[in-house]
């Protein structure tokens, strides 16, 4: 059984092709970095999967299953998180918010449903942050409360749309660690969005890389290359690697670094001048 | 004070009245919607002073343009309401046209009053009545919708995934809110809603961590505003929206200074 395929896929936004005929397979209990520009679709892929953007052609199926809305077997931690960070409430309520969230009627929260989610927080280690204002969490303490969510409903795929936004490296490894974690413990399917490959490269199994409306799936050595990438930002790309590291060059700019200078994101980026990027 | 009917009166108005408010007041502060309820208000002067042009019971317009616009907010979006130089124009168009209907409403300087800035001890027993129905069906639209009201509150992107329908909650609320802000409009008037409606919850927010002690105690607080404001007013022969305003601001304020200290 595969987590999540993609079979010819198109996806139209606004009169602009996302994804054209884009065709890729993540495996059960696999870890997926999923890289690529902004605007190269990260976003809109996980939407698609979740039945909230439409496809224009093409079949995607989770779990062997089509598409529905509020598919409880996948697990989802959006990017714009930036709401609750100003809130005077316990994470946990926030939690139990999501727990029973998408029930009308005034659900109680019962024993089994406290239980459930005491178990998400505590596979990521935040039964003591819940217990704290959630306003007063550094970034990396609110990142993992909030990735316990996606573990509600016990899902079988994850789709965490750039968890390391704005955190320290020290917070990224962290959150990596844990996503880790969470594939061998749970046998949970994992596609994990970033803007860099370094802090996920020796964590993931594979990469899928998007640009140009293409998506191309596989072992990073294969993927993130010269040849490929050069087809998929519609440019001349250089990659040069140190070590485990990699450096995607246009020219002599470092595209991904260069690229999030201009990007609108409205949070601050913790980019460390010297440290690489891809 | 409790051997005018009056004040009997008052005391079950302004006390329903309060507990809805400071009920709705608490999701409408974490949704950060404040402003729209402050717009439906005005909305309501609209349709109450246009309900008296015709001859029509005020409290009916006041509702039914309350509810209608609520709704009307809902679907347009989370976008739209929380689009302040929308809700602005719309605000001030709202208290243009209401004033146009006092216009040609020429025995209206005592009404106008009442409305703008409420008149508790005038409810009699009828508009108590319709007071007290209202609330419990609001309550019990806001009990049916709470859970997801709050997901969506608070993380609208999840709660979307997950199948919440976050337009629809959004309507369904709004509509609510409109049914406090016309059960405030009674007490306090439409141009002191916020005092009732977000000043004890903003200030419970301060207070609590929690979200049902929160949602008690904005309800309490509320309470506690509106039948203090009666008894001040019943001793100092002051007005009593006056009163509410100053327990209000009084509270709120000393909630940001507990906030302050307990960091």
């Amino acid at each position: 059984m595969s987590a999540l395929r993609f079979d010819d896929v198109t996806i139209r936004l606004g009169g602009r092709d996302i994804l054209r005929g884009a065709s890729f397979v993540v495996e059960d209990a696999e870890f997926i970095g999923m890289l690529g520009a902004n605007g190269a679709g990260k976003t809109t892929l996980m939407r698609a999967a979740l039945g909230l953007t439409p496809v224009a052609a093409g079949v995607i199926s989770v779990l062997d299953q089509p598409v529905t809305r509020g598919n409880s077997s996948i697990g989802y931690m959006p990017q714009n998180r930036g709401g609750v960070a100003g809130l005077r409430l316990t994470g946990y309520d926030v939690v139990a918010s999501a727990a029973v969230g998408a029930r009308f009627g005034f659900a109680r929260l019962d024993k089994a449903t406290r239980r459930e989610i005491d178990w998400a927080l505590d596979h990521v280690d935040a039964r003591e942050l819940a217990r704290r204002s959630i306003g007063e969490l550094s970034g990396g303490e609110r990142q993992r409360l909030l990735l316990s969510q996606a573990l509600l409903g016990r899902p079988r795929l994850l789709l965490l749309d750039e968890p390391l936004i704005s955190l320290d490296p020290a917070y990224q490894k962290g959150v990596v660690d844990i996503a880790r974690r969470l594939r061998d413990e749970l046998r949970i399917a994992i596609l994990f969005s970033a803007h860099e490959l370094n802090p996920l490269v020796n964590a993931i199994d594979r990469v899928l890389y998007l640009g140009a409306g293409a998506a191309v799936i596989g072992a990073v050595d294969e993927v993130v290359t010269g040849p490929v990438l050069s087809r998929l930002y519609g440019a001349e790309i250089e990659v040069v690697r140190v070590r485990d590291r990699f450096f995607v060059m246009a020219g002599d700019v470092e595209v991904e670094r260069d690229a999030h200078r201009h990007e609108g994101h409205d949070h601050a980026h913790a980019h460390d001048p010297g440290g690489a990027h891809v | 004070m409790f051997e005018y009917d009056f004040m009997r009166t008052a005391f079950a108005a302004s006390g329903v009245a309060a507990i809805l408010a400071g009920t709705v007041g608490f999701f409408l502060v974490l949704r950060g919607q404040t402003f729209a309820g402050h717009a439906l208000s005005h909305v309501g002067f609209t349709g109450a002073t246009g309900a008296a042009l015709f001859g029509l019971s005020p409290l009916a317009g006041l509702v039914s343009f309350t509810f209608v616009s609520g709704i009307a907010m809902g679907l347009f979006g989370e976008k739209l309401a929380e689009r302040d130089v929308a809700i602005g124009m719309m605000l001030s168009l709202a208290l243009g046209l209401g004033l146009l209907f006092l216009h040609f409403y020429t025995s209206a300087a005592t009404q106008a009053t009442a409305l703008l800035f409420g008149n508790v001890l005038g409810v009699d027993d009828h508009a108590l009545l319709s007071l007290v129905l209202m609330a419990v069906a609001s309550l019990a639209a806001l009990a049916f919708i709470a859970r997801p009201l709050i997901f969506a509150s608070l993380q609208a992107e999840l709660a979307e995934a997950r199948g919440v329908p976050l337009r629809l909650v959004s309507a369904a609320f709004l509509a609510i809110v409109a049914i406090a802000t016309a059960e405030c409009a009674q007490i306090v008037g439409v141009l002191l809603v916020f005092t009732l409606m977000v000043g004890p919850a903003a200030a419970a927010q301060n207070f609590s961590r929690r979200l049902k002690g929160g949602v008690a105690l904005a309800a309490g607080l509320a309470l506690a505003e509106a039948w203090g404001g009666l008894t001040l007013a019943f001793y100092s022969d002051w007005p009593t929206s006056f009163w509410i305003t100053a327990l209000s601001g009084l509270v709120y304020f000393a909630s940001l200074a507990a906030r302050r200290l307990t960091r």
